[in-house]
């Protein structure tokens, strides 16, 4: 009877904690195989390289919490990334910076009004939107590279303050600030319950039409957030920047154990998800292992990912 | 025929022996022994929770016994899953139908067991199910789709789906959960026919009455132990209820109705000539402050449309809604909370609980804003406090207020929703079949809180498919019919075949008025 217990609640607990422990599990490994991983250097590099992915994963949880998918995070970052080089290069590169967040809002708001509006699947919907988007970021350029090498427009990528990363900080904030919406505000449960069972969030009040635009005007702002990041970084506007990092950052969230069906998850997961992936590609990196398999590895690892959290659905 | 009456007692077609089940490490089935005899209707009844569904759902296969054995027509099985029992002619319906909507009726009847040519399909289908509605003795348009037909006939269409595998044995779970009485006493003719042909029929239900009219032997499960089996004809309602709550309780009477305050000022709810859509048609009812009042139609009647047009649930295209004299027109959800009337739905899985949401989030849900500081943080302490006062007033187990909604019982689930509609005591509260498929303690609580409510001043608009439960509740009681009040009755000196009565004239008029359409 007790043991019986205890296997149950052994089971669940890797079904919850599944990706923690691969981290921990990675950890340990590539800190046994390379003497260059667990330092504070490789670790930070490692916050700081995937700092715009996490983002996008943070705000998409919320998105497919909330019953959707956004599949045209990817180009916004593009057009966002695009237009805060060119503000930065013609009229001013803090205003640049700054604006990146407020256009990824607007075109977010934009795939959410779609979405509501023609009452269609998100997944569709963002498809279509992907598409203009990719092609008003090729619009604003000319096809071409803009880049700005100014300092007022790459301290957010490259700066450090107090020995740590603009960025990292960046990420870890806006993360800490989505995880505080999602668990302990009005809007976030609402979100739950959008995704966790529309009708029923209808009948009791729930305007889901604001919510899901909502959810998807913040994954559009986390996508412009982490295009401000990237372009500062790279210090060039690229039309085609962000190309797959949607699909990155939904097999992030995925990979962390938020429910594809929605209605489940947490922001923490996604971020796991990220690093994750980060440290299997690091792994690569620093044990210059064949770079042939990575993708390959990857893959074989969200499958195991996902087969372990799927393995509690069943009963 | 007389061999089947023969070997009914001697040889059971299925035998299980020391059978237990335990999910998660919490049991719910131990040391069951029960023989089920061939060509016999065998109910296996319980409250919620006492695993009555899970016995029947290892019995199809469905869920693999913990522990025991399991032999059936003789041979003892040991990987038991429903395509191996189907093999073996065991098959199982269940509470929600597991049809294709989108398909024909012949096409859901013979899914998966296609006549092929080299994956070409035969085009035998028809002549097949003519075998098959022989029979059964059921009568469909083969071609008719089966979203399109009522839920008595996809019920049809499920035990046909049974027949031509071959079925002998079918376990029905809670077949009747969703079925008006004229529905429900037809299923148990086709019962009675299927036995006639040999079938054995395993009926897990909650409905007392339907058990004791048709089955052979009954079986009693209380807290996932088997009781007794007994003959049929020596159980009573009160014998197999006393057996099921062992002892507790032997009667589940109505509480006491309260005498409405007379209605001095304007009622509280007054609805004039609401029409919608969704085929509501000149609706005009009051409820006043403190009165019960039923809804009674058939599935199908109308009623939840008219419930939800008053809610706001859905759009209104004519008539209006007074609250307390108050004209209310643009009604939505989120308005209608507001102002005191909240509807419970008919379905709290669907339209009712958020099953990723614990009890307390489900609860609160409505009322997010009361529950707020500046900036939409919820205040989780308040929140709790008046989550819990819900649990205890309604009794709710288990009674943690971060419980995980999904492994409630019917029962606990139904009084969460009700928790969740009531936490602000609301003017005007409309029950939409508030005690479907929920166990005896937690139907009798359910009732008392409705008689509560109705006692402390709060107008109550009332639906079930149970006529007997409005009868023993409601004031007063409209009868519906396409969408339109057609009459009213009074509960005190109405009988449940009165009001059938009235309500299968009312079909018969429409027949008549149909003239040569009518089947």
């Amino acid at each position: 009877m007790n043991s019986v217990l205890s296997s149950a609640q052994v089971a669940r607990f890797f079904q919850t904690y599944a990706v923690l422990i691969m981290i921990a599990i990675l950890i340990v490994a590539l800190s046994l195989m390379s003497d260059s991983f667990l330092t504070f250097r490789n670790l930070q590099n490692i916050l700081n390289q995937n700092a715009p992915l996490a983002i996008m994963a943070s705000a998409m949880t919320l998105v497919i919490i909330g019953g959707g998918f956004d599949l045209s995070v990817g180009s916004i970052f593009a057009v966002a990334g695009v237009s805060a080089a060119w503000i930065a290069l013609n009229v001013d590169p803090v205003l640049g910076l700054a604006i990146a967040p407020f256009i990824g809002l607007a075109l977010g708001v934009m795939n959410g009004v779609v979405i509501t509006s023609l009452n269609i699947h998100s997944f569709l919907a963002t498809i279509a939107t992907s598409m203009v988007f990719k092609g008003v970021a090729i619009l604003i350029t000319d096809g071409r590279l803009i880049p700005v090498r100014i300092a007022e427009f790459t301290w957010l990528g490259r700066d450090k303050i107090g020995g740590i990363f603009v960025a990292v900080i960046v990420f870890v904030a806006f993360a800490l600030i989505l995880t505080f919406v999602l668990t302990r505000t009005s809007f976030g449960r609402k979100v739950y319950s959008v995704g966790g069972n529309e009708e029923a969030a209808i009948l009791s009040g729930v305007r889901t039409s604001r919510i899901k635009i909502a959810t998807f005007a913040i994954a559009g702002m986390a996508a412009g957030l982490a295009a401000a990041i990237s372009v500062s970084r790279i210090s060039m506007g690229q039309p085609g920047a962000g190309i797959g990092m949607e699909l990155q950052a939904i097999a992030a969230v995925i990979l962390g154990g938020t429910s594809i069906y929605g209605g489940a998850g947490a922001v923490w997961r996604s971020v796991a998800g990220v690093l994750l992936l980060a440290l299997i590609n690091n792994g690569f990196n620093i044990l210059n292992a064949d770079p042939f398999f990575r993708d390959l590895t990857t893959g074989l690892i969200i499958l195991a990912a996902v087969g372990i959290s799927a393995s509690g659905q069943r009963r | 025929m007389a061999i089947d009456q023969a070997s009914a007692g001697d040889a059971p077609c299925i035998s299980l022996r020391g059978i237990g089940k335990s999910f998660g490490g919490v049991p719910v089935l131990s040391d069951i022994d029960l023989d089920i005899g061939l060509g016999e209707i065998h109910g296996l009844v319980g409250e919620n929770g006492a695993g009555k569904s899970t016995l029947g759902k290892i019995i199809g296969g469905y869920y693999s016994a913990s522990v025991g054995h399991i032999e059936v027509f003789g041979d003892p099985v040991s990987v038991w899953t429903p395509p191996l029992a189907l093999d073996r002619g065991v098959a199982m319906m269940h509470q929600e139908l597991q049809l294709v909507p989108a398909l024909s009726v012949a096409q859901n009847v013979f899914l998966g067991i296609e006549e092929q040519h080299f994956g070409v399909l035969a085009q035998t289908e028809n002549a097949r199910l003519a075998d098959v509605m022989t029979a059964s003795g059921f009568s469909l348009d083969p071609a008719a789709i089966t979203s399109d037909l009522s839920i008595a006939d996809q019920q049809k269409i499920e035990i046909m789906r049974a027949l031509a595998r071959e079925a002998r044995v079918i376990v029905m779970d809670e077949p009747t959960s969703s079925l008006t009485a004229d529905e429900a006493e037809r299923l148990h003719e086709t019962m009675l026919r299927l036995k006639q042909t040999g079938a054995t029929i395993i009926y897990v239900s909650h409905f007392l009455d339907d058990i004791l009219a048709v089955c052979d032997r009954i079986t009693v499960l209380r807290d996932g132990r088997l009781v007794r089996t007994a003959d049929a004809a020596d159980e009573t309602k009160g014998s197999l209820v006393s057996a099921m709550l062992g002892g507790e309780q032997t009667e589940t009477p109505y509480p006491p109705k309260s005498i409405p305050q007379p209605s001095t000022g304007e009622p509280a709810l007054l609805v004039e000539n609401l029409s919608a859509p969704s085929g509501v048609s000149n609706v005009s009812l009051t409820v006043n402050g403190g009165e019960i009042v039923g809804l009674i139609g058939l599935v199908g009647s109308g009623r939840t449309e008219i419930a939800r047009a008053i809610f706001g649930a859905d759009r209104a295209n004519g008539g209006t809604i007074r609250l307390s004299g108050k004209p209310y027109d643009d009604r939505t959800p989120a308005v209608s909370a507001e102002r005191g009337i909240v509807m419970v739905p008919e379905d709290r899985r669907k339209q009712g609980l958020v099953m990723t949401l614990p009890v307390r989030a489900n609860m609160t849900l409505p009322h997010l804003s009361h529950f707020t500081m500046i900036g939409g943080t919820i205040r989780t302490a308040l929140e709790k406090s008046r989550v819990r006062e819900l649990i205890d007033y309604f009794r709710v187990m288990p009674a943690n207020v971060d419980g995980e909604v999904p492994y409630y019982s019917g029962g606990n689930q139904q009084k969460v929703l009700l928790g969740k509609w009531l936490m602000r005591d609301p003017g005007i509260v409309i029950l939409d079949e508030p005690s479907r498929g929920v166990d005896v303690g937690a139907r009798q609580r359910i009732h008392e809180a409705i008689s509560e409510l109705a006692a402390k001043g709060t107008a109550v608009l009332l639906i079930s498919s149970e006529i007997e439960e409005v009868l023993g509740l409601a004031h007063r009681a409209y009868l519906v019919h396409k969408g339109g009040l057609v009459g009213e009755v009074d509960p005190e000196t109405s009988t449940t075949q009165d009001v059938l009565w009235a309500l299968f004239h009312q079909e018969d008029n429409n027949s008549e008025a149909l003239g040569g359409n009518a089947p």
